[in-house]
């Protein structure tokens, strides 16, 4: 590909404190794309995602986004330049009303009526989130909160949406669901897409390119197929 | 019977006013877990700020409520930038430090802003131009004075508005998102800062308007007055649930209410004491209050 990476991470380090969470990762995520970014409990994955929405400060390389240095700028005035994270957890506003939490995932735009149109696609996508738009989010089930969690990112009108462990800790049949959604954003809506997953298998199946993190070092990078076909991969993060 | 009525009118007056600074106390605990000392010198600060307001209009002659208006909104906005410059110059640098340097800081600036009050203003009693409101009316044996009706009047308006403002708009919404998530907040572009801010602006302006209000119904004001008020207002806050809006009104009003009983059916000398034994109380027997949410800072 010769066009202009969306996302570019040049030799990025980052620390909590005086540990080094991630080291020297590079890796270029092309618009259109569907990126996962796989690897085990503590590789760095979730680091790499908080360093590119600017919420941990990095130590070391440059964060390029639509060819422009982001590192180092104010992670709320990403959202309004395209760029948003569903983070780990969800982080669902507990005490805001289903409604409420999509309504802040718009928070910066004032276009009240467009707001409303995407209110009602996510809806459409997720129409469970219709039903129980009045209720608080900390009641909703964790299948729900997953749901309303992409649904407020999508309120934003993303260019490129990181995604950090969707299918945590939810039932095989939802995961399934919130897949099937990840691709027709990327498809029918064009947004490129960064995904985090502990389960290899899924990420890699529904996207183009993969990178393989260890201990905060990306080791691999290669085509989605390839990486499956890999029999490091496949012994080390497929359980074969 | 009549006594209890009377009771009764001075409670819901004195009770409204505990609530609303209160508030101050429980957004800004909500909304980075500070408990903020500084809070009852804001509230002596309005209340200083109005009687110099006042005087000097009810001197040029304009008639009482322009006066109290003009006072009451020019006071609310001074103590408004007063709090976002304690914020920015005292807390904000201190926003990743631990939990007690903040706390201890806001101790200094209380002992600060007092002293700056005495220092300016002089350590005797200030006294509100006599007056203002006239007359009153009697029901059932209670008198109740329309300076007391346009307290509760003030009170009601300025804690309707506020519940408007946090639960219908959408800078309240951000404000509550922002308590109860400050990275989530971020990552959908609400800058905490400005809602912190705001957050200080919001409180400090109610506590200037129930200073000025106090003022006015005790007739004087003191450089020393926001200390006492202060920590029955932050009982108020924990009665209700430190962090909850609802909470810090109702606790208000239930702190105004024991303290006009006891005094009238107990004894006045004793009357702060009461604020303080409901604290203790409230922290011993339910620390999380009426209303209480989760002691809950994993998520901050």
């Amino acid at each position: 590909m010769t066009q202009q990476p969306i996302l570019e991470l040049k030799n990025v380090s980052a620390a909590y404190g005086r540990i080094k969470a991630i080291k020297d990762i590079s890796l270029k995520v092309y618009p259109g794309e569907v990126v996962s970014i796989i690897g085990a409990n503590g590789a760095g994955k979730s680091t790499t995602l908080m360093s590119i929405s600017c919420v941990l400060p990095i130590t070391g390389g440059e964060i390029l986004y639509d060819g422009v240095r982001i590192d180092g700028t104010a992670p709320d005035l990403l959202p309004a330049r395209g760029l948003c994270q569903v983070p780990e957890g969800r982080r669902i506003f507990p005490r805001l009303t289903v409604e409420e939490n999509l309504d802040m995932g718009a928070f910066f735009r004032k276009d009240k009526a467009g707001i409303l149109h995407d209110m009602n696609r996510v809806f459409q996508l997720f129409p469970i989130l219709q039903e129980r738009r009045r209720q608080h989010g900390g009641t909703l089930s964790g299948g729900e909160q997953q749901m309303l969690a992409m649904g407020r990112a999508l309120m934003s009108r993303p260019r490129l949406l990181l995604l950090d462990e969707p299918s945590l800790g939810l039932a095989p049949l939802i995961v399934q669901q919130i897949f099937r959604i990840i691709r027709e954003i990327n498809e029918s809506d064009g947004v490129t897409v960064v995904l985090v997953e502990q389960n290899a298998n899924l990420a890699l199946q529904a996207s183009n390119r993969g990178y393989v993190l260890e201990t905060g070092n990306v080791i691999m990078e290669d085509d989605a197929q390839a990486l499956l076909a890999n029999p490091d991969i496949r012994k080390a993060y497929l359980g074969e | 019977m009549e006594v209890f009525l009377q009771q009764l009118v001075n409670g819901i007056t004195l009770g409204g006013v505990y609530a609303l600074v209160a508030l101050g106390y429980t957004m800004v605990y909500g909304i980075i877990q500070l408990i903020n000392f500084a809070h009852g010198e804001i509230f002596a600060a309005g209340g200083y700020m109005g009687v110099i307001l006042i005087s000097w209009m009810v001197a040029q002659g304009y008639p009482p409520f322009v006066c109290l208006g003009v006072a009451l909104v020019l006071a609310m906005g001074y103590c408004a930038l007063l709090a976002m410059a304690v914020e920015k110059l005292v807390y904000k640098p201190l926003r990743s430090s631990s939990r007690l340097s903040v706390l201890l800081s806001a101790l200094g600036m209380s002992i600060f802003l007092q002293n700056g009050l005495m220092l300016t203003q002089g350590v005797y009693d200030r006294a509100y131009p006599g007056e203002m409101v006239r007359g009153g009316f009697e029901i059932g044996g209670a008198m109740v004075s329309y300076m007391q009706i346009v307290i509760v009047g003030i009170t009601v308006v300025l804690l309707v508005g506020l519940n408007t403002l946090v639960f219908k708009t959408r800078v309240g919404k951000a404000m509550r998102a922002t308590a109860q998530d400050k990275t989530m907040s971020a990552l959908v572009g609400i800058n905490a800062s400005r809602i912190i801010s705001m957050t200080f602006a919001i409180g400090a302006a109610l506590a200037c308007a129930a200073g000025i209000m106090v003022g006015m119904y005790y007739g004087s004001v003191r450089y020393d007055m926001g200390f006492v008020l202060g920590v029955k207002a932050f009982s108020a806050a924990v009665l209700g649930g430190i962090g909850n809006i609802t909470g810090a009104m109702l606790g208000g009003l239930i702190i105004g209410m024991i303290e006009v009983f006891a005094a009238g059916y107990i004894s006045s000398e004793y009357k702060d004491v009461f604020a303080f034994i409901i604290l203790i109380g409230v922290l011993y027997f339910m620390p999380t209050g009426i209303m209480g949410e989760n002691v809950d800072d994993t998520r901050v």
